[in-house]
């Protein structure tokens, strides 16, 4: 006979407000198997704990119900509380009085009845359980960051700084994202390139790191601490050990008009090419779909100027299996074109551009060196119109969030005209200035009130040409809705921040969920900001939500914490709530008839096929197998198993019958 | 709707008259409406306090000519509750006075703007003389000006009986200073 002790919670008023507890918990003391049974007002206190401790010790119990709250809660401090009396923790079990029964129902007679029926199932429960282990497994101490952004670069170095090994992989011809593209950074207007760089540099140098570019994860398996990562490094047609870099082949390549992807299309480049020049690392590489080599076999002028030998046409791209402990994934956005927009021209206006064009003609390394000129006519323009929220907040476009950065870096941009065009004048259409953020409502009335942009409150409704001047049609809402036009040179669309093309596949080859915009889902939205439902995989930057470079950098830091802390220990414990597969020996006896209908069920790929071979070596039977490092838990295998062969620890079917039958 | 685009640093507009005279820029203006919020006699303004600076931000004739042209710019007493209150510290009723300047000087003032004009010249009139307020002069004065002669005329006995209304001015001892005064502000009458 067990010797089970019940111990009812008030909470407060949470539960004792509808629930009469000491009612239950007089009821309980009548349930057979139950010796001891108390209520008591907060059971997670010390004081509660220290109840259930002593309880356990004295009337020597080998089963605890708490009844109290969800099990989400606090079921960790109870099943500590019980390990620590010497009870197996598992044998603890918690009836959620407060969510499924007092905070839904009215305070009468039957809530206090299904508040003891709740107790007298989890009663039955526990009388079925058995003592469970916690589960080891090993960790492998490499990480992988996937984006080699600002977001990526920082984690891989904290990662690295931390003393554990990380690989850096980043799909483009050089690491430093978006980030390197800019000109100048808000609220300080400090020069990206100038801040970026070296950590690129740190980046490319640290011992810890092994930096692949123009590579790409192709498959994912494993779990926590154990992943199996399949990268695919694209071949750059360039041989990275015997080039020098010197730059011949990208002078002398006869195919110079390809738009620019670093200068957003403002400018052309070779075929053979080195992204800008800081890029790290700083080796060009054959972009094959418009090299003429590639497309008829003739030219091969790069191979015949290099002075290294080191143009390898015949390169193929290499898949590269890896051991990974923990993931981070860092991939970034991407920004909404200006061709999504028909009513400011579709695009085909040339000097309607988008906000990263814009940085562009700002930087000091793009395609005008830093002076201002529109794309059409090269001509310096003197009357620009920004325009906030460009598809953003803009649930006909399908993008009903805020894309956060706009306003700020709207803000900067009037201010890097106002100081290269002095005689110019900016106008920025927005709908609300959001700048929430250290120094950040400052930079905005700096731009207002010292650089004299000017600010109109409302949408733009359309954008067409007359006599070269861009029409912008917008509306004063500080003035009562009254229309205003203005005849501007150049128009910036602040466009939406979206997520990358290739976010929602990635997400399915990592099994990470990811929401309807693509961005990838964090755990919890304040709690667990950093980490996905999938253990041991991290999300650092704009992969998750629009972000600026603080916010980035500091997820990017705080992924790297949380990897140096999953690779501080040589084992992981992992709940043992996992399915089990019925091997009573001699193993032949296994229930499994090998249909592996569980192994195509199963989310988490945690089936494996195990054989069962005889003393001469000669396989008898091929059966079901859980990895229990995989194992979520979830129970789908137990649905499926059409023998019953396979059981999940701690919510066996016995005892859940058992639960059932006692209402 | 304005079709041209004109600069905030073209001197001619009002914003660069009301920097020059007052120091004050118009563009530290957010337009959160507490001004209108708290202005006693913003209900009886056809453009309220923030509407009026909202105009001259545009730095564009059309709207300067608008704020110019409103009745509400006379109403504004000067009681300084909104730069009291103005969390960007924009002293309004300066730049009321530069407008409301400019609009006697373009000949636009709003008709509301005579009898509240007659009032405070009839009211410097009396300081100018008499270095402080001489009642029945200052009523006179303003009766002449604006030709509502027999307006409120039955309570004068009231006032009188009260004490209200002297026959006599009390001047002041320097009223040569005050005339001094006047002069360097006004050069001759303004």
């Amino acid at each position: 006979m067990s010797r089970i002790g019940v111990f009812t919670c008030h909470c407060g008023e949470n539960i004792a407000g509808t629930v009469d507890c000491p009612k239950v918990a007089e009821l309980s003391r009548q349930i057979p198997g139950v010796v001891h049974s108390v209520d008591y007002k907060y059971m997670c206190s010390d004081p509660g704990q220290t109840l259930i401790k002593e309880a356990i010790k004295e009337h020597k119990l080998d089963g605890v119900v708490v009844a109290a709250c969800s099990p989400r809660m606090h079921e960790p401090t109870f099943r500590k509380a019980a390990a620590e009396a010497g009870v197996n923790p598992y044998l603890c079990e918690m009836a959620n009085l407060r969510e499924h029964c007092s905070w839904v129902h009215e305070k009468n007679e039957a809530t206090t009845q299904k508040a003891a029926d709740l107790v007298r199932v989890m009663v039955e429960k526990v009388k079925h359980d058995t003592p469970l282990t916690p589960i080891k497994v090993p960790v492998t101490k490499t990480a992988l960051v996937v984006g080699g952004g600002i977001a990526g670069i920082q984690t891989a170095l904290d990662i690295a700084n931390a003393g554990h090994q990380v690989v850096l992989v980043e799909k483009s011809p050089s690491i430093g994202g978006h980030m390197s593209q800019l000109s100048e950074t808000f609220p300080t207007l400090d020069c990206s390139q100038c801040i970026l760089t070296p950590r690129m540099v740190e980046a490319a140098q640290h011992p810890n790191i092994k930096l692949m570019t123009y590579s790409e994860v192709e498959k994912v398996d494993g779990f926590i601490g154990n992943f199996k990562v399949t990268v695919r490094k694209k071949a750059k047609k360039v041989d990275e050990k015997a080039c020098t870099g010197c730059g011949l082949c990208v002078t002398k390549c006869p195919n110079k008009k390809i738009p620019d992807e670093f200068n957003e299309g403002l400018a052309f480049r070779p075929a053979i090419y080195v992204p800008f020049p800081q890029a790290v690392p700083n080796k060009p590489t054959i972009d094959t779909a418009n090299c003429t080599y590639f497309k008829n076999g003739k030219c091969g002028v790069c191979s015949k100027v290099c002075p290294t030998g080191a143009i390898r046409y015949e390169q193929e791209d290499e898949l590269i299996t890896m051991d990974i402990g923990a993931i981070v994934m860092a991939t970034g956005f991407k920004l909404m074109k200006t061709d999504k927009f028909p009513e400011y021209g579709y695009g085909k206006y040339k000097d309607v551009i988008d906000g990263m064009q814009f940085e562009r003609l700002a930087s000091a390394s793009g395609p005008t060196a830093g002076v201002i000129k529109r794309p059409s006519d090269g001509k310096e323009p003197e009357t620009v119109v920004f325009i906030a929220c460009s598809g953003s907040r803009d649930r006909a476009k399908g993008v009903p969030y805020c894309s956060k950065i706009c306003c700020m870096y709207t803000a900067k941009h009037t201010m890097l005209y106002k100081h290269k065009v002095h005689h110019g004048q900016a106008y920025v259409f927005y709908m609300d200035i959001r700048s929430a953020g250290k120094d950040y409502d400052e930079f905005v009335r700096r731009a207002i009130e010292e650089d004299e942009a000017k600010y109109i409150r409302g949408r733009v409704s359309r954008i067409y040409e007359e006599d070269g001047k861009l029409i912008v049609k917008g509306a004063d809402t500080l003035m009562n809705g009254e229309p205003v036009e203005i005849k501007a040179d150049m128009v910036v669309l602040a466009t939406a921040v979206q997520s990358q093309d290739c976010s929602e596949d990635l997400a399915q080859t990592l099994h990470i969920s990811y929401d309807k915009y693509g961005f990838f889902a964090e755990a919890h939205p304040k709690l667990r900001p950093v980490e996905t439902n999938t253990a041991g995989i991290f999300l650092a930057g704009a992969c998750q939500a629009p972000r600026d470079i603080p916010e980035t950098v500091a997820q990017g830091s705080a992924a790297g914490a949380k990897v140096a802390a999953l690779f501080s220990q040589d084992e992981l414990t992992r709940e043992p709530i996992v399915a089990v597969v019925n091997r009573q020996a001699p193993p032949l006896f296994s229930t499994c008839t090998g249909c592996f209908l569980c192994q195509t069920a199963c989310p988490y790929q945690a089936i494996e096929q195990e054989e069962i071979k005889d003393r001469s070596g000669r396989v008898i039977k091929t059966v079901a197998k859980v990895n229990p490092g995989l194992c979520q838990g979830c129970g789908t295998c137990v649905a499926f198993c059409r023998t019953k062969a396979i059981d999940l620890a701690g919510f066996s079917n016995e005892q859940l019958f058992a639960e059932l039958m006692t209402l | 709707m304005s079709s041209a685009n004109h600069h905030e640093s073209r001197p001619d507009t009002l914003a660069a008259r009301v920097k020059a005279a007052t120091g004050i820029s118009l563009a530290q203006c957010y337009q959160c409406g507490k001004c209108a919020a708290g202005c006693p006699v913003s209900e009886e303004m056809d453009l309220t306090p923030c509407q009026v600076l909202r105009l001259l931000q545009y730095g564009q004739d059309k709207y300067d000519e608008k704020a110019m042209r409103s009745a509400g710019i006379w109403l504004c007493l000067s009681c300084e509750t909104c730069s009291t209150r103005c969390p960007q510290e924009v002293e309004i009723p300066k730049i009321m006075d530069v407008v409301r300047a400019e609009a006697l000087k373009r000949g636009i003032a709003h008709p509301k703007s005579k009898d509240i004009l007659a009032f405070h010249r009839a009211f410097l009139d009396s300081v100018e003389q008499t270095g402080r307020l001489y009642e029945i002069g200052l009523v006179a004065n303003y009766k002449l000006r604006s030709g509502h002669f027999m307006k409120d005329v039955m309570l004068a006995p009231k006032m009188y009986v009260r004490g209200k209304l002297g026959l006599l001015p009390h001047m002041i001892k320097g009223t040569a200073a005050v005339k001094r005064i006047f002069k360097r502000t006004l050069g001759s009458k303004g």
